[in-house]
């Protein structure tokens, strides 16, 4: 057994194991801290810094952050939620997110944050900047245009010997993901279908299994992200 | 006290918003009671008799007449609402921002499956009455001046009558997690 600490999250008592990071270690604690690049155990990039939290005063993300005994956390303060929505609509105005058209629309976390933020209007100019879709393979394709460049597919789709099928192209505001066309046709359906439910937004899409779930029984028609944890633990 | 007065216009949308604000089913009853419209394809008035409280866009602009009518709009309006995506973000329209306008011309009236071999002389709809179309299709407001937003694909019915409601009553304006979507 690892050792327990101590640790507060906007004044709230909260225990888990030395060591976790701090968005696992609040989840444990009925606490959501917003995530969206972050993937339950891969390995943590701090890319997207929607978990941005305050630890002892100081900005930090959750997801790379061991929890600590006797940790300060402020998460639900009004400073922190506005920051994360204009990472949200900063997000939105930079690719080409076209919801009513999207297959992922009623399941993506990028449109789930809009909504638990109540994002009416990003408050800052789109920038429509051309980016290509790439439907090359026999099973996936990208549509890079709401691609949020959180590297889940990178850090996490691999195959059965340990090859990477999706890598980041460029740097800096060229960056993109691409793909491997060889290994992707070698995946299974069943691993197409994990490739495209890893990535947060649309990005990542299976062919042939657009709309698949009816508008009202999709992932945050009903509850906004993050509610099933809040609500599991009861006090 | 006079009825407050409401003006709506469809510019590059599908009149989906519209045909949402007439989704408040028996409660547009009450609206009527509550408000009078102005210029507005509900009611078929081409153009401002008066002042108006509140404007109702949908669509955003992707010619030069969207742009013409919704400074009308911003004139004759005391508060305008954005409604729905293509009013917020360009919408479906705006998809085309990302393809050249002389591809986009090609592909309708040139080379698109229907025209390809039909129209020989090539000829492109090029009239001085006819509006000219943007560079790209623009949310309203990089345009003019807007005041309050009311996402979806269309926007739920009931998110546009609390709006309304809210507007005219002064009363803070509810938004359940159910109403406010951007599809």
């Amino acid at each position: 057994m690892s050792d327990k600490v101590k640790f507060k999250i906007d004044g709230k008592e909260c225990e888990a194991d030395q060591g976790l990071n701090l968005v696992e270690a609040a989840k444990q604690n009925g606490i959501y801290i917003p995530t969206l690049c972050h993937l339950e155990g891969v390995k943590a990039a701090g890319s997207c810094r929607i978990c941005n939290v305050k630890i002892n005063g100081r900005f930090m993300t959750a997801c790379t952050t061991p929890v600590s005994d006797g940790m300060e956390v402020e998460n639900s303060t009004e400073d922190i939620k506005e920051l994360r929505k204009i990472i949200v609509e900063t997000l939105f105005v930079s690719g080409n997110h076209y919801c009513p058209a999207c297959e992922k629309s009623g399941s993506c976390e990028l449109q789930a944050l809009g909504y638990r933020f109540t994002m009416l209007v990003p408050r800052f100019p789109y920038a429509f900047e051309p980016k290509e879709v790439d439907a090359k393979s026999t099973k996936l394709y990208i549509d890079r245009n709401r691609c949020v460049l959180c590297k889940r597919c990178v850090r996490s789709i691999k195959t059965k010997d340990g090859k990477s099928i999706f890598a980041v192209k460029g740097r800096g505001h060229n960056a993109m993901i691409n793909i491997d066309h060889e290994l992707a046709a070698q995946m299974t359906d069943e691993e197409a279908t994990a490739a495209m439910d890893t990535c947060p937004v649309g990005s990542i899409l299976k062919k042939e299994r657009g709309y698949f779930t009816p508008i009202g029984r999709r992932k945050y028609d009903k509850k906004p992200i993050g509610s099933d944890i809040e609500e599991s633990v009861t006090i | 006290m006079s009825k407050p007065i409401v003006a709506t216009t469809s510019l590059a949308g599908c009149f989906g918003c519209h045909m949402s604000l007439l989704d408040i089913d028996e409660r547009i009853l009450d609206l009527i009671e509550l408000v009078e419209f102005n210029k507005s394809p509900v009611d078929d008035i081409k153009e401002f008799t008066k002042m108006c409280d509140i404007g109702i866009i949908e669509g955003g602009c992707c010619n030069s007449e969207n742009v013409h009518v919704l400074k009308d709009f911003r004139k004759n309006c005391k508060i305008l609402v954005s409604l729905g995506e293509c009013a917020i973000m360009g919408g479906l329209p705006a998809m085309r921002n990302n393809i050249p306008i002389e591809e986009c011309l090609q592909e309708a009236y040139l080379n698109g499956p229907s025209t390809k071999g039909h129209n020989p002389d090539g000829i492109m709809p090029n009239d001085e009455e006819l509006p000219i179309l943007l560079n790209k299709v623009y949310p309203c407001h990089e345009v003019v001046k807007i005041d309050y937003y009311l996402p979806g694909c269309p926007p739920r019915a009931d998110l546009i009558w609390n709006a309304l409601v809210a507007l005219v009553t002064g009363d803070e304006m509810k938004l359940p997690y159910e109403v406010v979507k951007f599809d």
